[in-house]
């Protein structure tokens, strides 16, 4: 059974590989959007990553409203 | 396409359209690289017979309002026809709010009848507010089976389709309720009226046409101002189809244009930029040959369609351009907020036109657009048939606030009488945009007199609507402005938020003050955050009531502080 830290882990190192920073620079309750500079886009951007990591499908609107790490992992870990 | 002046509402144009071309496509719903379904005009208006008499047997007549809070699928069109067929006033509700925001709006516009999906209403029913929601109807779509819907109908259950009764309105009769900004702050609840969309809907469609056969790709939510005329009425009275595509990610919105062979579509800015920047990248990973053939052909097609555009040439000469985005693209629709005329012209010289457009949800849709006769990237177009536009105290340089007087505009703000009359002087609409119109008669913009800030989304953000969020931090007063306002600049570029804080007598603004402006800051929506503060050190002028002067507040700080005081938050 992966546990929610599992799934936030894994979450964090695959936004820190998909844009380049180093995995120790990104924390659970960071807000992605600032962390990474990244806008609304780049975020789908990730979510598909992620998806296609976790085997899952995340409609855009369960992304709505969503800005830190620890939050997307409570949304991704629910459909897991 | 039908001809609009015979009509008085938006309901009968519909409905006439709906019994014209019973058998072409109207609507196709895609998920991903999944089509959910298609329905013909005929389908769309069997789709809507049980929904429009569930309507009506909750008492919905001439009049009743009824809001809708969904993502951009079928069901949201259907829905809004089903209400303006019981002659309903429509209150489009932007599905991205927060949900106590889409409460505030819903109190506010008095909606007696919310029509909303699963996702939407699971989150509504969660916020404190949700015991005070007064609509005495809920139509939930797409609940799960074993769903607590607290009180909601299933939208499914509705199986009625005997023919119900059409209930007729005038063209000076509301038809929609329209919030310019949907935040804590003053709702504005723009009253348009059928007569307003009847006329946006001919001055558009005369410059863009739709035909039967034409498809429009939409991806912005139909409650956006542009997507709900373009996407729907625009389209349905001319026989076309729109595509409704339920995601933004920008792989999916590619293929559609190929599986769908797109001719119109509207994106905003920031997408513009993104497939502008997905274009290049691909670009700089040719073949030198390739590259070098790629830039002639661009040359040869900017030097051809100099005066006007030539889809067929371009086409021609560049066919893998053109077939990427489906081969049957006429122009991409913008607006809404800036775009760096660079991306503009960039796409053009592709041969692919952008249709660059001004407008506010006071004034329906858009009040000005590009007629590509010939394209300009420097402006935002020509005023369409039938809209007056004026500078007011043009400056030396000719630029002044630009003032509108059109068919289209909003008859009033929804119960603000004092707003409407500082906003609707005279019959004109003060924009709160300066501007100025050349010799073409083009227009170009250059900032804003208003305090407000519009993003790269096109979100309208009043610093008013943000300020509470910052009520929790220990300080004197606080006040929040567009940067553009404190210190007017003429460009459109890299708009900003600060926040202007007054400490206390002996107070410093200490690290821990600047962590919790920060930790309150990241509370707020990504766009909206504020992105510096000023430290200021007099007491805020107010007036009797207690009221900050925010036009006196910002003179004072215009006086005596510049751009570069303000620091990072």
């Amino acid at each position: 059974m992966t546990t929610l830290d599992k799934t936030t882990d894994e979450i964090l190192q695959l936004a820190a590989k998909h844009f380049n920073v180093s995995p120790s620079e990104l924390h659970p309750d960071d807000d992605f959007f600032k962390k990474l500079g990244i806008n609304s886009l780049q975020a789908l951007d990730l979510l598909t990553r992620l998806e296609q990591h976790f085997h899952i499908e995340l409609p855009d609107y369960e992304l709505q409203g969503v800005s830190d790490f620890r939050t997307l992992a409570e949304r991704i870990h629910s459909r897991l | 396409m039908l001809d609009l002046d015979k009509y008085n509402s938006l309901g009968e144009a519909l409905s006439a359209a709906l019994d014209r071309w019973p058998n072409e496509t109207c609507l196709i719903e895609a998920d991903r690289d999944r089509e959910n379904g298609r329905f013909t005009y005929h389908q769309f208006k069997e789709a809507a017979l049980p929904l429009a008499n569930a309507l009506q047997q909750a008492g919905v007549a001439g009049g009743t309002r009824c809001a809708i809070i969904m993502t951009n699928q079928s069901k949201w069109l259907i829905s809004a026809y089903a209400i303006f067929f019981c002659g309903g006033v429509l209150v489009p509700l932007d599905y991205k709010l927060p949900a106590d925001e889409q409460l505030k709006l819903l109190a506010h516009s008095r909606a007696e009848i919310l029509i909303t999906e699963y996702a939407v209403w699971r989150n509504i029913s969660k916020v404190a507010a949700f015991k005070d929601m007064s609509t005495r109807l809920v139509i939930v779509t797409e609940a799960p089976a074993s769903a607590d819907l607290s009180g909601a109908q299933r939208w499914e259950v509705f199986r009625d389709v005997r023919e119900p009764n059409f209930v007729p309105r005038q063209r000076a009769d509301a038809a929609c309720i329209v919030y310019s900004s949907g935040t804590g702050g003053r709702p504005k609840g723009c009253v348009l009226t059928h007569g307003s969309y009847l006329e946006q809907c001919k001055s558009l469609t005369h410059w863009y046409p739709f035909w039967p056969g034409v498809r429009y790709l939409s991806i912005l939510p139909t409650n956006h101002a542009i997507d709900f005329m373009v996407g729907f009425i625009g389209p349905f009275v001319c026989g076309a189809c729109v595509v409704h595509l339920r995601t933004l990610r920008p792989e999916f919105v590619r293929e559609a244009f190929v599986r769908y062979k797109i001719t119109y579509v509207t994106l905003v800015p920031a997408i513009i930029k993104n497939l502008e920047r997905g274009l290049r990248d691909k670009f700089d990973t040719l073949p030198p040959w390739k590259r070098s053939m790629l830039n002639t052909m661009t040359s040869i097609n900017k030097a051809l369609t100099r005066n006007r555009p030539n889809l067929k040439l371009s086409r021609m000469l560049l066919p893998a351009v053109h077939n990427a985005f489906g081969g049957e693209l006429l122009a991409l629709i913008t607006g809404g907020a800036f775009i760096e005329p660079s991306t503009l012209q960039f796409f053009y010289d592709l041969g692919i036109p952008v249709a660059n457009g001004y407008g506010l949800t006071e004034a329906c849709t858009v009040l000005t657009v590009n007629d590509l006769k010939p394209f300009r990237a420097d402006t935002v177009g020509k005023p369409l048939p039938g809209v007056e536009l004026r500078i007011l105290n043009p400056d030396s340089d000719g630029i002044g606030e630009v003032v509108a007087k059109s068919a289209t505009i909003m008859s009033r703000y929804l119960d603000d009488p004092d707003m409407t009359a500082e906003t609707i002087v005279n019959g004109w609409l003060m924009t709160g945009d300066l501007g100025r119109v050349d010799e073409a008669g083009h227009l170009q913009l250059f900032g804003r007199k208003k305090n407000m800030v519009v993003t790269e989304e096109g979100k309208n953000i009043y610093p008013e609507d943000i300020e509470s969020v910052f009520e929790r931090v220990a300080v004197k007063e606080f006040c929040v402005f567009a940067a553009n306002y404190l210190w007017p600049e003429k460009s459109m570029v890299g708009e900003k938020l600060v926040l202007v804080v007054h400490p206390e007598s002996e107070q410093r603004i200490t690290s821990e003050i600047v962590a919790k402006l920060s930790e309150c800051n990241r509370q707020l929506l990504n766009y909206k955050r504020v992105h510096g503060y000023l430290v200021w050190d007099c007491d805020f002028p107010r007036t009797a009531s207690m009221k900050v002067k925010r036009g006196e507040l910002a003179e004072q700080i215009r006086r005596s502080k510049r751009r570069d005081s303000v620091l990072p938050l």
